[in-house]
């Protein structure tokens, strides 16, 4: 368990100090598939350099199963990480980086030989144990600095933004591979990455990142569904922004009338108002449309576009503002609405979100 | 399309001229001191066929001999000190926390580069003169000292450069993978300082190889090096052996300086 305790850092002094993390606050489980995801410039890989001993924070605390990790050299953390250059020694062969971080704990020449070994085994890249590493692909680099990172066997793996620069393709296998290395080895994964749908697919919980600061932390599930915070909800995902007045609010059940009168229940997040003007969050593909006089929101659809998997409808509300239903497309639902139509959107009670702000 | 040029110089009026003029001057005198090395005459200007004849004469003069030794054995040691020390110094302005004085330190260090020769040359001679009447030590290591000393920035600035284009995050990676500081720089600065080191070692031992101004103050009765040697001879009679020594000097500068180049290219 990794325990960060308000950790801040402040670059420079003066007039050009700059706050790059600022009362970060987050335990990380063991075991866990744990992802910092944010837009460029929040402080993600700040973060990762504080828990691997590249940056001393300002001001808070880093505590691995209680001891305090801060009082230690890089060299003395049990944590390794993956470099987003990947940092592959370059004088040296794929089984010697490999074998690195090894040979520096002092083990014995055949338990290296033995662990390069199963490591290369693992990673799939047996055959080019001895090329040289400017001599491998992009991709088979990757999985090089995984497995020097991995070889040691550290209680916390560091990686930050690994699959940034693979192609598509090699980017999904290694998605799945990274996933199935997690598991195998059991070890707390802390994984850097600004690319949404690659934190959603593999994380086990996720901190949402802005400005140095953490927005939201929970299950890939929570974060989408239920978005704390204005920032989470347009960074993750596509959302409708809904105007509501908040009636009543009961723990995670919130009672909201909507722009056009109609009341809905909805879920709230933790904090934010008690009552009065709130913000309402609503996925395209939560919502749908109904006949008008039906639904919640009457209108007139603006445009229909079809996107192959599923089309958007984009609804003109009567009470302003512009709506977005997402709706998967079937051959037997091939039911024809035209631009122009007189439409309403529906959606479920404890669908819609109360934001924080 | 048409394309936007910046400055050209090479458009200028005249360019190519003096452009041919400059080489001209900087390159015609030493073809022409290669050519009449291989000169049968005894006279230095006048042409009378083709021999190795001074090369001979040069190889079996026992002066020249000695002082061929004694430059290669001052220019080894200097640039081997000068070498090490560079290291040093290259690692302190590079790889630590900004330090107070360190731009002064970068400065002292480059020194050698910005005082007249001659300057140093005398302060030495001073300096050491006083050390010979307090030990009695008269031998080679005034020189050898002297030479390092001079040849530190010519060491210093080829390390620094290569240091300064290494990717820090290798060190960080070996770091990150348990290694003390000291094995970071033994496993992983070190084999990639390696040809920085030797170009500058390089670099260092040629420039020692041909100082005449700071050797000629500092050396003792009998301590003549190849080029002071040399400059003695120009003011008796002049031989053709002169010739045939410079070439072969040149030839050796230019193995080592080409391999410098080669050494210190940005890696690809
Ligand atoms: N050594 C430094 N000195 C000053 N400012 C820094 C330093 N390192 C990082 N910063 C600043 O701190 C902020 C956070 O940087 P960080 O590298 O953590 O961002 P990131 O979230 O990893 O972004 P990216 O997704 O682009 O990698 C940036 O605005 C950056 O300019
Ligand atoms: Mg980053």
């Amino acid at each position: 368990m990794i325990e960060i305790d308000r950790v801040t850092k402040v670059f420079g002094a003066g007039a050009e100090a700059f706050r790059a993390l600022d009362a970060v606050n987050v335990t990380i489980r063991q075991n866990e598939f744990f992802t910092l995801l944010g837009p460029s410039g929040c402080g993600k890989t700040t973060l990762l350099r504080v828990m691997a001993g590249f940056v001393d924070p300002t001001e808070g605390a880093v505590t691995l199963e209680g001891d305090d990790l801060l009082r230690l050299a890089p060299y003395e953390r049990p944590v390794n990480t993956v470099f987003q250059s990947y940092a592959l020694f370059p004088h040296m062969t794929v089984a010697e980086n490999i074998g690195f971080g090894l040979e520096m704990q002092g083990r014995p020449r055949d338990e290296v030989r033995r662990t390069v070994g199963e490591m290369l085994e693992l990673v799939r890249m047996s055959e080019l144990a001895d090329r040289r590493t400017s001599e491998i692909s992009g991709g088979q680099q990757q999985r090089v600095a995984l497995a020097r990172a991995l070889a040691p066997r550290p209680r916390v793996l560091l990686l930050d933004e690994p699959l940034s620069a693979l192609d598509f393709k090699l980017r999904k296998d290694m998605q799945l591979e990274l996933k199935r290395l997690q598991s195998e080895t059991g070890i707390t994964f802390i994984f850097v990455t600004h690319d949404q749908e690659e934190a959603l697919t593999m994380s086990d919980r996720i901190a949402v990142m802005n400005e140095g600061a953490i927005r939201q932390i929970g299950s890939p599930r929570d974060i989408y569904d239920h978005p704390a915070e204005r920032f989470v909800a347009d960074f993750i995902g596509d959302t409708n922004f809904l105007e509501a007045e908040l009636l009543s609010k009961e723990e995670a059940r919130a009672e909201v009338r909507l722009a056009s009168g109609a009341a809905v229940t909805a879920r709230a997040a933790e904090g934010g108002a008690e009552a009065g003007a709130v913000t309402l969050a609503i996925r395209p593909e939560h919502a749908d449309l109904a006949p008008e006089g039906e639904g919640l929101l009457p209108g007139r659809l603006s445009d229909v576009v079809y996107f192959g998997t599923d089309t958007h409808f984009h609804v003109d509300l009567d009470a302003g503002g512009r709506f977005v239903v997402r709706r998967q497309n079937t051959p037997d639902r091939a039911e024809a609405r035209a631009p122009g139509e007189r439409v309403a959107v529906r959606f479920g009670a404890r669908v819609g979100q109360v934001l924080r702000d | 399309m048409a394309r936007r040029r910046g400055f050209d110089v090479t458009r200028l009026p005249g360019f190519a001229t003096i452009a041919i003029l400059c080489f001209v001057l900087l390159y015609a005198p030493i073809v022409l001191l290669v050519i009449f090395s291989f000169n049968e005459s005894v006279s230095v200007s006048e042409w009378q066929g083709l021999s190795l004849r001074w090369y001979r004469s040069a190889l079996e003069n026992e002066q020249v001999q000695a002082a061929t030794v004694r430059s290669v054995v001052i220019a080894s040691a200097a640039s081997l000190i000068a070498t090490a020390a560079a290291v040093g110094a290259a690692l302190a302005t590079t790889r630590t926390r900004p330090w107070r004085g360190q731009t002064l330190a970068f400065a002292l260090v480059n020194q050698p580069l910005m005082v007249p020769e001659v300057v140093t040359a005398v302060a030495l001679l001073f300096f050491f003169s006083m050390i010979k009447v307090a030990t009695g030590y008269t031998g080679l290591w005034y020189l050898i000292v002297a030479h390092a000393a001079f040849c530190i920035p010519f060491a210093y600035l080829p390390v620094r450069a290569r240091l300064q284009g290494m990717d820090l995050t290798l060190e960080q990676a070996a770091a990150d993978l348990y290694a003390t500081p000291w094995q970071v720089f033994r496993r992983v600065t070190l084999p990639q300082l390696w040809p920085g080191i030797l170009a500058g070692a390089m670099l260092a031992f040629v420039i020692s190889l041909d100082d005449v101004v700071i050797t000629e103050f500092v050396k003792s009765a009998g301590q003549d090096t190849l080029p002071t040697y040399m400059l003695g001879q120009l003011r008796r009679a002049v031989t053709p052996e002169i010739n045939a020594i410079s070439t072969a000097l040149l030839v050796v500068s230019v193995v080592l300086v080409m391999a410098f180049f080669f050494l210190s290219r940005p890696r690809t």
